[in-house]
C-alpha cells in the first residue's frame, strides 16, 4: 500500500500533551479530538492538514503520557503516516495498535511542505520534492501483522491471541 | 548468562529465559485503567469481540483524572466505566478514593516481582516495590483483558547507583529530577532502569515511589528500585540482579552535595539547581499527584508552613494522593496546619496536574508544582509556565510568592 501526501515537519520531543492536550482526551468522539490536534504546538495545523498528509518529527516523537488519544487524534485529522527520527515507546505501540503506520528514519532531512510517498510494506519513503529515498527501520513481525489487520482490536478479533 | 531484574521478572512470566532484545509473550499479573483510558479500553475490548475479561480479580479501574466530573460528557464516561465494572465484576475506585498508582500500591493490587500493565504512563511507579510495571495505551490494555497476556520486547537495562547521604532539605524528588536532567527526556527510551545504592536503601516506600514514578520522564519502560532495605507489612522475595548481568549503561552519582532541583518550562528534563532559579514569582502552588501527594509530602509542607500564612498573591492547592492519605493527614493535624496557612484541599485524584480542571492557570501565570510534567499546556493553558520541584520547595515558594530554597528555613527562620 502506498500513501502520498505533504509533509508537516516538527522538531524533537513532541510530547503527547502537545499532540492532544489532556483536557480534550476525555471523549470517545474522534472528530472532537481531531479538532484540537497539535493545538498547543501549532494552532494552524488543524486548518492546514489535508487527508493523507504526512506528519514528520525529529527524535522521541510522542513522549509523555500513554494516551492513545494522541495517535487517534492524528489519524482522525487525516494524517496517513508519521515519520520520525525516533519514537517514544508507548506512542509507537499505540499508533500501531490503532492502525496508524509509523516509519522510523534516524537520518531524515525531510522539509516542511515537501511531497512524500511512503510504501508501507517496504518502509520506502520517497521524497518527490527533494528527489531522494529513505528506508525505515524494520518493525517486529507481530506489529506488521497488527497493522495489516488495521489495528490490534481487529488482529485479536481474528486471531484470539498473540503470535510472535 | 546473568540476568538483570527486568530480565528475571519477564523470564518468570514468559516460562523461559529471555534476555534484552528478545520478543516474548508474557502472562500479566494485573492491569489498571483510569477514566482517561478505560472508556477507550472498553470500546476496544468490545471491538475485539470480548465478552468476559480473562480474570476480573486482576483488573482495577480508577476514576481519578477528571474527578469529580467537571462536565456531563465526562460524567457519562464515568458512568460507562461503572456499568462495565459492574457487568464484569471488576473492582472500581470511584470519585475521591485517590490516584490510581497510589491505590494500586496502598490497596496491595501489586506486589514485588509481579508484571503489571497500566493504561497510564506513570504505571512505572510500582517499580518502587520491585515490580515490573509499565504504561500502555487503551487498546493494549484491552488485549490483556481479552487474553491475560501481552507481547513485549525485553528491554536493555540501565543501572543507576546512588551513593552518599542526602543533605537536609533535599528529598527523593530532588534525586529523580536530578536524574531526569542528567539522562534527558529520552535518555532511557525503551529501557529499564535499575536504581540501587546506599542512598536508596534508607528510603521509605513513599520516597521510592517518587523515584520510580518519573522513570517515564526519561522514556523508560520500567524503573525498578532495588528492594534492599524495603519494608512491607507482608513477606516478599527480593529479586536481585545477577553479578554478571549485562547493562547497557551504568551511572554512579554521589548525592551528598545535591541541591534542591527544579525543572523549568517546558520539559521535565530542563532541570536546574534551585540556586539558579530562586526569585521567580509564582501565582499558584500545587502539592499533590502520583509523584508527591503522599503523607510525608503533606507533612513536609506542613512543617514549613506551620504557624505561617502563604503569600497573599498565591493560591496553594493540595490534592492528597488518596482518601487514606487525607484521613491520616486529617488525624495528625497536617490538614489543619496547611488549611490555617491558607492552602485549599481538593478531591483526592490527579487534580490540576493533567489540566482538565481544579486549577488551570491563567495566561502568563507561573505555577510551582510537585507533579511530574511541565510540557507546554500540560496544566490546561499553553500560555502558562510550570516549574516542577519537591514538596518543600513548593511550600516554601508558596510562603514567599516566589521560587524559594527550603534549605535556609532553619537558620534564617524564613526561606531564602
Amino acid at each position: 500500500m502506498q500513501v502520498k501526501g505533504v509533509a508537516h515537519v516538527y522538531g524533537d520531543d513532541i510530547d503527547t500533551d502537545r499532540i492532544i492536550p489532556g483536557k480534550y482526551t476525555k471523549t470517545l468522539n474522534l472528530q472532537d479530538m481531531a479538532a484540537h490536534v497539535l493545538e498547543d504546538l501549532d494552532p494552524e495545523f488543524r486548518s492546514r492538514v489535508k487527508e493523507g498528509d504526512i506528519l514528520v518529527g525529529g527524535n522521541n516523537f510522542g513522549c509523555g503520557s500513554s494516551r492513545e488519544q494522541a495517535p487517534l487524534a492524528l489519524k482522525a485529522a487525516g494524517v496517513s503516516v508519521v515519520i520520525a527520527k525516533s519514537f517514544a515507546r508507548i506512542f509507537y505501540r499505540n499508533a500501531i495498535n490503532i492502525g496508524l503506520p509509523l516509519i522510523e528514519i534516524p537520518d531524515h532531512y525531510i522539509q516542511n511542505q515537501e511531497e512524500i510517498t511512503v510504501e508501507l510494506e517496504t518502509g520506502r519513503v520517497n521524497n518527490l520534492t527533494a528527489h531522494n529515498d529513505y528506508y525505515g527501520a524494520k518493525m517486529p513481525e507481530v506489529m506488521i501483522q497488527i497493522l495489516k489487520c488495521g489495528g490490534l482490536a481487529a488482529y485479536l478479533k481474528e486471531n484470539k491471541n498473540y503470535t510472535l | 548468562m546473568g540476568q538483570t531484574v527486568a530480565e528475571k521478572i519477564i523470564s518468570r512470566h514468559s516460562g523461559r529465559d529471555v534476555y534484552a532484545g528478545d520478543l516474548t509473550i508474557v502472562d500479566v499479573d494485573g492491569v489498571m485503567a483510569s477514566d482517561t483510558t478505560a472508556p477507550l479500553t472498553i470500546r476496544a475490548f468490545q471491538d475485539m469481540g470480548g465478552e468476559q475479561v480473562w480474570d476480573s480479580s486482576k483488573v482495577t479501574f480508577v476514576i481519578d483524572h477528571a474527578s469529580p466530573p467537571p462536565n456531563e460528557l465526562i460524567a457519562n464516561l464515568h458512568a460507562l466505566m461503572r456499568e462495565f465494572a459492574r457487568e464484569q465484576n471488576i473492582r472500581l475506585y470511584d470519585v475521591g478514593e485517590g490516584i490510581c498508582h497510589q491505590l494500586m500500591i496502598e490497596k496491595k493490587h501489586v506486589k514485588p516481582g509481579e508484571l503489571i500493565l497500566g493504561a497510564d504512563s506513570h504505571t512505572c511507579t510500582y517499580g518502587a516495590l520491585g515490580a515490573f510495571s509499565t504504561g500502555v495505551g487503551s487498546t493494549d490494555l484491552a488485549g490483556v483483558l481479552l487474553t491475560g497476556k501481552t507481547w513485549l520486547k525485553v528491554p536493555e537495562s540501565i543501572k543507576i547507583e546512588l551513593n552518599g547521604i542526602l543533605p537536609d532539605g533535599v528529598s527523593a524528588k530532588d534525586i529523580i529530577l536530578f536524574l531526569v536532567g542528567q539522562l534527558g527526556i529520552d535518555g532511557a527510551n525503551y529501557k529499564s532502569i535499575e536504581f540501587s545504592g546506599e542512598a536508596i536503601v534508607t528510603l521509605t516506600l513513599d520516597s521510592r515511589m517518587t523515584i520510580a514514578n518519573m522513570a517515564i520522564e526519561m522514556g523508560a519502560k520500567a524503573g525498578l528500585v532495588s528492594t534492599s532495605g524495603l519494608s512491607l507489612d507482608y513477606p516478599f522475595e527480593s529479586i536481585e540482579p545477577d553479578s554478571d548481568a549485562v547493562y547497557d549503561q551504568v551511572y554512579q552519582f554521589d548525592l551528598s552535595r545535591l541541591e534542591p532541583q527544579i525543572s523549568i518550562p517546558h520539559s521535565p528534563d530542563q532541570v536546574k539547581n534551585i540556586s539558579e532559579v530562586i526569585g521567580i514569582s509564582i501565582q499558584q502552588a500545587f502539592l499533590g499527584s502520583c509523584t508527591n501527594g503522599r503523607l510525608i509530602d503533606l507533612q513536609e509542607a506542613a512543617q514549613i508552613l506551620k504557624g505561617k500564612k502563604i503569600h497573599p498573591d498565591v493560591r496553594m492547592l493540595i490534592a492528597p494522593a488518596s482518601k487514606d492519605v487525607f484521613l491520616q493527614a486529617l488525624k495528625d493535624g497536617t490538614v489543619e496546619t496547611l488549611t490555617e496557612a491558607g492552602a485549599t484541599f481538593l478531591t483526592s485524584g490527579c487534580g490540576p496536574c493533567v489540566g482538565t480542571h481544579l486549577g488551570v492557570p491563567g495566561n502568563d501565570e507561573t505555577v510551582i508544582s510537585s507533579s511530574n510534567r511541565n510540557f507546554r499546556g500540560r496544566m490546561g493553558n499553553r500560555n502558562s509556565n510550570v516549574y516542577l520541584a519537591s514538596p518543600s520547595v513548593v511550600a516554601c515558594s508558596a510562603l514567599h510568592g516566589k521560587v524559594t530554597d527550603p534549605r535556609y528555613i532553619e537558620e534564617e527562620v524564613v526561606c531564602r
